[in-house]
């Protein structure tokens, strides 16, 4: 299965992400991740959403999305040059032995760190996808205590 | 102007043209209430809030208007919740309006509060929970405008008590609809209107297989244009009957489950397969592999979503019916003759017309009712069903030759629809006959609506085909369930007759064949309250022909004398 990364512009109204949310679960589209957050403009809102799907499920999603009378834009911007980030939170256990180890990690991730307890970290980073996972396998042998991912957000890359 | 928010509410409806409103009272709507007390808007009292929003649809689809109703808040809004759904299924425009409890209880489980908005939000083509007063006008305003462009559809507003009794200065504007996320379809690709042209110009076997956005639309004048002009023969689904004539010599009649052996037949056999205003509904389509296996498929709808969802075409065409058969009939170069289709086509409607057998003692073909009505009103009728044998013999064995003369939940398949849709229906069309087509079991399910024809003295004409079953149900029991009728046996009912004259209606009871006539007649005299005929039907007679589900429409059972 394909994943497909669409940018969803949305009318920054109450009930617009239940709109979304009602028409993906209706319609037995699978949500990879969604995100919501504002844009320049205070009147619209801005959703990114990875949906999985080949090309005929997702010019359905699309489609019926452009039915919700609060849905502006929906830019498919899978096959564009894009940036794409995630930000991710780790709380990591590391005790003195292995403190060294995971700053070093933290480095050639250019991670920071954002928090420090007796016996665990909260490290911080953000990068595409595949950074991401990269970075969550690496800190697992340590032991993960927590982990949240954002989901991802992207912008399509030059003037456009 | 200071002004109520209710009052606000009514000026706003008038401007959009509303002269009845179905509804029903209660606590959350009262300040509406007090205010229509004084209104030129006529309202319809209804005895179930189902009953108001189906009355307010059939309102709509016998008119061509925007339907409105109210109902109160919780329970007055849930039991809405089936009509919206019939109407959003069926594409039909409808504003419904809904009480809410005031503001500041929203949340807090407050008596009579339930998230209206939030529960028919994916059966409704947009709704609305008011915030302000001052929204009013513009909300109403958007809600009409949604519920009749595009694809037509139901509109909620929800109206929390205190923003109705708030007193506002007001100030009327003529100010257009702006909405960024929701723009009025105009234009058609001439691209795809040239290629479609091409390909009917040099189709064999052509078939139009036409649906309820063409009624929709209105475009029933073009869709025969085009259909005489390259005599290509018609198919219509069930929501499309009356979009094309009946009794045209290329009407095949209704396709699909229960639709005609010739229909099926055709659209199994044909080369371009023309689709206007449909949406291969599994009912239409049957196994989806084995549908017009051999055609090149023009697809021509509004709603572009409906394009390439259940079966791929070759040419879609997004956009108003009317517009794109406008746009394509000037290309299309007339033909005299298609002679070896329509040959093939007249031999299937010879060799397989609608046929059923003879009734027992005491019984009646509840085919022949239906060819009864149609014999007496000779179409000039509406005539609405409810749901099950009944809503299928009224479309198999009456011949529709005029849109919005043939009312049904096609979509849902609401039981309980065609009573109250035929009360709106008289209500919008005083000069029609309206009658429903209406089964023993669909009929209890809105019965009490007897009172609401009764109170406002509306003719309308329930026929009911009494097989003290659930016929449909039974049907399928009896063919895929080894004959075990499980729940379906209706015999316990009331006495229909004492029933309506109980409500002050009329009722007829029927159980001969050579009674049918009159008693029709006898009820087709009554100007000033429903009647209820009671025929008593055979009691298994089956719907037939039939594509038993999960097969190709081109295996069909029954239909012969013998049955």
């Amino acid at each position: 299965m394909n994943k497909h990364t669409l940018a969803v512009i949305v009318e920054n109204k109450p009930g617009v992400l239940t709109r979304v949310a009602t028409l993906f679960r209706r319609r037995c589209y699978n949500i990879d991740s969604l995100t919501v957050g504002t844009t320049e403009n205070p009147g619209i809102s801005r959703m990114t959403i990875v949906v999985e799907g080949d090309n005929k499920v997702i010019e359905q999603v699309t489609k019926q999305l452009y039915k919700l009378v609060d849905v502006i834009k929906v830019i498919d911007i899978t096959r564009e040059s894009a940036v794409d980030r995630e930000l991710v939170l780790i709380k990591v256990k590391a005790d003195n032995n292995v403190r060294a180890e995971i700053v070093q990690l933290v480095d050639i991730f250019r991670a920071r760190i954002v928090d420090i307890g007796r016996n665990s970290l909260i490290v911080e980073a953000t990068g595409d996808r595949g950074k991401m996972d990269a970075l969550e396998d690496s800190f697992r042998p340590f032991g993960i205590i927590e982990l949240v991912r954002t989901g991802k957000v992207a912008m399509v890359r030059g003037s456009k | 102007m200071k002004m109520k928010g209710a009052e606000i509410l009514l000026h706003c409806l008038q401007k959009e043209g509303v002269d009845v409103v179905f509804g029903y009272p209660g606590g959350a709507v009262l300040p509406i209430y007090d205010a229509l007390y004084d209104s030129s808007i006529k309202h319809i009292l209804a005895r179930h809030e189902q009953g108001a929003v189906h009355a307010a649809d059939g309102y709509a689809r016998a008119s061509g208007k925007t339907g409105v109703c109210i109902a109160t808040s919780g329970p007055g809004g849930t039991n809405l919740v089936t009509g919206i759904a019939t109407a959003y299924m069926d594409s039909i425009p409808l504003v419904v309006f809904t009480g809410q409890v005031s503001s500041s209880l929203i949340g807090k489980d407050a008596f009579q509060e339930a998230d209206i908005t939030g529960i028919t939000l994916p059966i409704t083509k947009h709704n609305y929970l008011l915030e302000r007063t001052e929204d009013v006008a513009r909300i109403v305003k958007e809600a009409f405008h949604i519920a009749r462009t595009n694809r037509p559809g139901p509109v909620v507003v929800d109206l929390p008590k205190d923003l109705m009794e708030k007193s506002i200065d007001f100030e009327d504007n003529d100010d257009e609809v702006q909405m960024r996320g929701y723009r009025v379809m105009k234009g058609v690709n001439s691209g795809q209107i040239i290629n479609a042209a091409e390909m009917i110009n040099q189709a064999e076997r052509p078939v139009i297989y036409a649906g309820g956005g063409v009624i929709a639309s209105e475009a029933s004048a073009e869709l025969k244009e085009m259909a005489e002009k390259m005599k290509i023969p018609v198919t219509t689904t069930l929501m499309g009957m009356g979009a094309f004539p009946g009794t045209s010599y290329l009407s095949l009649g209704m396709l699909g489950m229960h639709g005609t052996r010739c229909a099926n037949y055709a659209v199994g056999e044909c080369d371009v397969l023309i689709a206007v205003g449909v949406r291969f509904d599994d009912r239409v389509t049957a196994k989806i592999e084995h549908f017009a296996p051999n055609a090149s498929i023009i697809h021509i709808d509004i709603d572009a979503a409906e394009i390439g969802k259940n079966v791929d075409v070759d040419v879609p065409i997004v956009g108003q019916v009317k517009e794109a058969l406008r746009s394509l009939i000037p290309r299309l170069q007339a033909r005299e003759e298609l002679s070896e289709w329509h040959q093939t086509i007249s031999r299937w409607k010879d060799e397989f017309p609608l046929r059923y057998g003879r009734p027992s003692e005491g019984r009646i073909m509840p085919q022949h009712v239906v060819e009864k009505i149609y014999e007496l009103t000779q179409g000039d009728a509406i005539i609405t069903t409810e749901v099950g044998q009944n809503q299928m013999w009224a479309a198999q064995y009456y011949q529709y030759k005029e849109p919005r003369t043939f009312l049904s939940s096609g979509g849902l398949g609401t039981m309980g629809y065609g009573f109250p849709a035929a009360i709106g229906a008289k209500i919008a069309r005083p000069d029609m006959k309206v009658i429903d087509i209406a089964g023993d079991g669909s009929i209890q399910m809105n019965i009490q609506e007897l009172g609401t024809a009764v109170q406002y003295k509306v003719p309308v004409v329930i026929c009911i085909l009494n097989n003290h079953f659930l016929g449909m149900v039974r049907q399928w029991q009896g063919l895929f369930y080894n004959g075990r009728y499980s729940f379906t046996d209706m015999s316990h009912q009331p006495d229909f007759v004492k029933l309506a004259e109980a409500y002050g209606a009329v009722g007829i009871r029927v159980t001969k064949n050579e009674e049918v006539e009159g008693a029709l007649r006898e009820a087709f005299q009554v100007t000033d309250r429903p009647v209820i005929i009671d025929f008593w039907v055979e009691r298994e007679a089956n719907v037939y022909p039939m594509v038993p589900p999960g097969e190709s429409p081109l295996n069909m059972l029954g239909g012969e004398l013998d049955e």
